[in-house]
């Protein structure tokens, strides 16, 4: 397992891209939080916003370069050819996939940090000035702030578990395009067909479910009655599409040639 | 390889050798089962989704409208088709020939209630501005509901305003800025409207004296026995609009609005009628919040008359048709992969130096693979549309569901605009592949800068509602304005919201958004594509 995991690291830290998409997915994170803080306007006060949920908005970008650099982690060495080698030295091929499993992870877990601090940084000091901070009876984002602290760690590992995800349908699909074509798929339109039901059990349903929906709600500080499921619980959801995801992509993996 | 020609080979690649390149490309994209798959369940699923959504939808008001289940409700429509609200307190006598009928409104004031007694009134009532209360003077051809009419009117918010036929609106008298065209027993406002066939003109006066013209109207086929009289009406405070059938909702507060008239004379009235009072409405079932208070006095010459309801286009009791085509967005998914993958497998494979090599004419390719792509995307969208629309419709009926009539003219924009907008996008992600040469870039760059975009503003309103707006101005995703059924009216008070379905530009202009980013992609692959070595 230590091989593996060593030579994981050396074929994603060699590889040109993965620094800057994943260098693209902390800036993105960050650029797209600051400018939703930067058009969120509130003079009067009382609005029903969520100051620490407003300034994570770029996670809904950032998470779609966070899904590519996993999809290429496996796609890329079928495009190759380069899987055959892999599995040809370690022929374990579990082994193979926890090992890109948690470099992965602990590469986004990284990038995620970075991303999510920049953000509630920007968003703490954009929102106030825009009628949304303490003054106006709004909570401050602030590392003592219990809720605040879960949306942060929450979306680091809401970021992590979304790479895993893709990893498993990488490895299920095997090609680049279809695999990141189904993760987006997944977390993009889902909940818009929820909005389309017309039927509010079904779209609440829809809403449990979805991996984007569920796995954000632990960006939520305020309102936690409203959402259509409990912050750690709906983080849960994502983990089991993750683990779900990953387990059929090793099965597919031991069980098809390379 | 430095060899030349001295006179060009006779197989120099003309208008035949466009169509060989069309075959071509048609011969590749039909040969790779993956694309073919990615189309037929494009087709598939937005079909599918469409009878999903048709046969299990339930509108909010329909096991709970204000006035109890109204799953049985029809809209009423206009004498254009569109769908109208038709509901406000009428006090009225025949005119059976041309003529007029003139009055003063000397008050206008508007009561919120809340709360029901169980007698059926309202427990509390509390005043309130209604910008869009109106009070005034209507032609109408009868009480049915959606009748042509034209009526004079002064508002709670907007002065005094000529209105026809339920979209027609010509504001008049307190239409500038900072005037609030309340009237009062000190200001009071003078209301004339004369009927010559079906022509009938609108006039409004501060003093009764020296009138001033509105607008002139033609009610086409306008009978010659009419109703003519006085109206009140007043539509329910913070209404919500619901394109989307979720957001649906009957929990706007009903208001009363209770206007005084005097002076009222009527020219051409049938000899011996009177004044009658009648509550024009939907019926029970509809979702419209109406007030409780309706109906009228007379004392001495002077009319004070109570009405609730609204007479303009209905913005919130319906589903639009395009909620059938929700599957749009899980199709374009695959259309957009296809389309990525149509130009990247080339390059994967190495298929493109053949290609390019049997078509020196880079450009050319590259249009053959466009029009292969758009026009087999077209047809397979217009089939899936077509399809989930035409059988959606009586099964979101049959679900009990109010339909937002569309005219024959929408449905065809809605349904071919969809596919339309599917063969655009296929062609983006195609160019947007030729341009990155990496699918699954190709495929994440053209998702996202065609579905997130929608998904913030209007799936999840993440982005507050200016940004929205602008975010759907400009991105890829305006083209989705061609799928809204409803069209925006100033004169209806409504949140439009691209969350509430209302696109921040008009149909075709979004549309037209998107071919931009399309033909701006395409330029550049075709630069790219001549510049590079493949």
């Amino acid at each position: 397992m230590r091989e593996s995991l060593h030579a994981e690291w050396t074929k994603l830290r060699t590889l040109a891209s993965t620094f800057w998409l994943l260098l693209a997915a902390a800036a993105l994170t960050a650029m797209v939080s600051a400018a939703a803080a930067a058009a969120v306007r509130c003079p009067a006060g009382g609005c029903a916003d969520d100051p620490a949920k407003i300034s994570l908005t770029g996670i809904y970008l950032g998470q779609a370069v966070v899904a590519v650099v996993a999809v290429m982690a496996v796609s890329g060495e079928y495009g190759t050819g380069m899987i055959r080698l892999t599995l040809a030295a370690t022929p374990r091929r579990l082994t193979v996939l926890a090992a890109k499993a948690a470099v992965l992870a602990g590469l986004v877990l990284v990038t995620g940090a970075i991303a999510v601090f920049a953000s509630l940084l920007a968003g703490g000091l954009i929102l106030p000035g825009h009628g949304i901070g303490p003054s106006h009876g709004y909570p401050a984002i602030s590392a003592s702030d219990g809720a605040v602290l879960r949306a942060a760690f929450g979306s680091v590992l809401y970021l992590a578990l979304i790479a895993l995800l893709s990893l498993g349908a990488a490895t299920a699909l095997r090609e680049a395009a279809a695999a990141i074509g189904a993760v987006l798929g997944l977390l993009y339109v889902l909940p818009i067909i929820a909005v389309f039901t017309g039927n509010a059990t079904l779209s609440r349903h829809l809403e449990q479910i979805a991996p984007m929906t569920a796995g954000l709600a632990i960006q939520a500080t305020t309102g936690l009655n409203t959402l259509p499921i409990s912050p750690w619980a709906g983080l849960g959801v994502l983990a089991a599409w993750a683990a779900g995801a990953l387990v059929l992509g090793g099965i597919l993996l031991r069980s098809r040639d390379a | 390889m430095t060899t030349i020609t001295p006179s060009r080979p006779a197989a120099r690649p003309g208008r035949g050798g466009f169509a060989h390149l069309l075959r071509a490309e048609w011969t590749k994209f039909r040969t790779v089962r993956g694309w073919v798959i990615a189309i037929l369940v494009a087709t598939l699923v937005t079909l599918l989704l469409g009878l999903f959504i048709g046969s299990h939808s339930h509108v909010a008001p329909c096991t709970d409208g204000p006035n109890g289940p109204a799953c049985r409700y029809i809209i009423p429509t206009g004498p254009g088709g569109e769908a109208v609200t038709d509901t406000f307190y009428f006090v009225h006598r025949p005119l059976t020939a041309d003529g007029s009928i003139t009055a003063r409104v000397t008050s206008l004031t508007e009561v919120t209630e809340s709360g029901t007694t169980p007698q059926g009134g309202p427990a509390h009532t509390q005043p309130v501005l209604v910008p869009w209360s109106k009070a005034g003077l209507i032609v109408t051809a009868g009480a049915g509901q959606g009748s042509a009419y034209a009526a004079v009117m002064v508002t709670g918010g907007h002065g005094t305003r000529m209105q026809w036929n339920y979209t027609g609106d010509t504001p008049g008298l307190g239409k500038g800025a900072g005037e609030v065209g309340g009237v009062s027993a000190a200001s009071p406002r003078w209301l004339r409207l004369s009927r010559a066939g079906d022509v009938i003109t609108g006039y409004d006066s501060a003093g009764g004296t020296s009138w001033t013209k509105i607008g002139t109207v033609t009610l086409p086929g306008l009978a010659p026995a009419v109703q003519a009289g006085l109206f009140v009406t007043s539509p329910g405070s913070a209404k919500q609009t619901s394109q989307q059938i979720t957001s649906a909702s009957g929990t706007a507060a009903p208001t009363d609005a209770t206007a005084t008239f005097d002076r009222v004379t009527l020219h051409g009235g049938r000899p011996g009628s009177s004044w009658t009072g009648t509550s024009v409405n939907a019926g029970p079932d509809s979702p419209y919040p109406t007030g409780h208070e309706a109906g009228y006095r007379q004392a001495g010459g002077a009319f004070t008359v109570t009405g609730s309801g609204d007479i303009a286009p209905d913005v919130t009791g319906g589903v639009p048709i395009d909620v059938l085509l929700a599957g749009l967005f899980l199709a374009l998914v695959a259309v957009l992969v296809a389309g990525a993958q149509f130009m990247t497998a080339e390059y994967r494979r190495g298929l493109i130096r053949v290609t390019l090599a049997a078509s020196p004419r880079r450009g050319r390719a590259l249009a053959a693979k466009a029009i292969v792509l758009g026009a087999v995307t077209f047809a397979a969208g217009l089939a899936g549309a077509a399809a989930a629309v035409l059988i959606g419709i009586p099964l979101l009926r049959a679900s009990g569901n109010p339909v937002y009539p569309a005219t024959a003219l929408t449905e065809v924009r809605v349904i071919a605009g969809t596919a339309a907008l599917a063969a655009v996008l296929a062609v983006l992600a195609l160019a947007v592949g030729a341009i990155l040469r990496h699918g699954a870039g190709a495929v994440t760059a053209a998702i996202t800068a065609v579905i997130l975009p929608y998904l913030l503003t209007a799936a999840i309103p993440v982005l507050p509602a200016g940004a929205a707006d602008w975010v759907l101005r400009v991105t890829p995703a305006a083209g989705l304005a061609i799928r809204q059924v409803i069209p925006a009216y100033p004169q209806v008070a409504a949140s439009y919201t691209p969350s509430s379905g209302y696109f921040p530009l008009a149909p075709w202009a979004g549309f037209a958004v998107t071919c931009a980013w399309a033909a701006l992609a395409l330029a550049l692959a075709a630069c790219f594509l001549r510049r590079r070595d493949a």
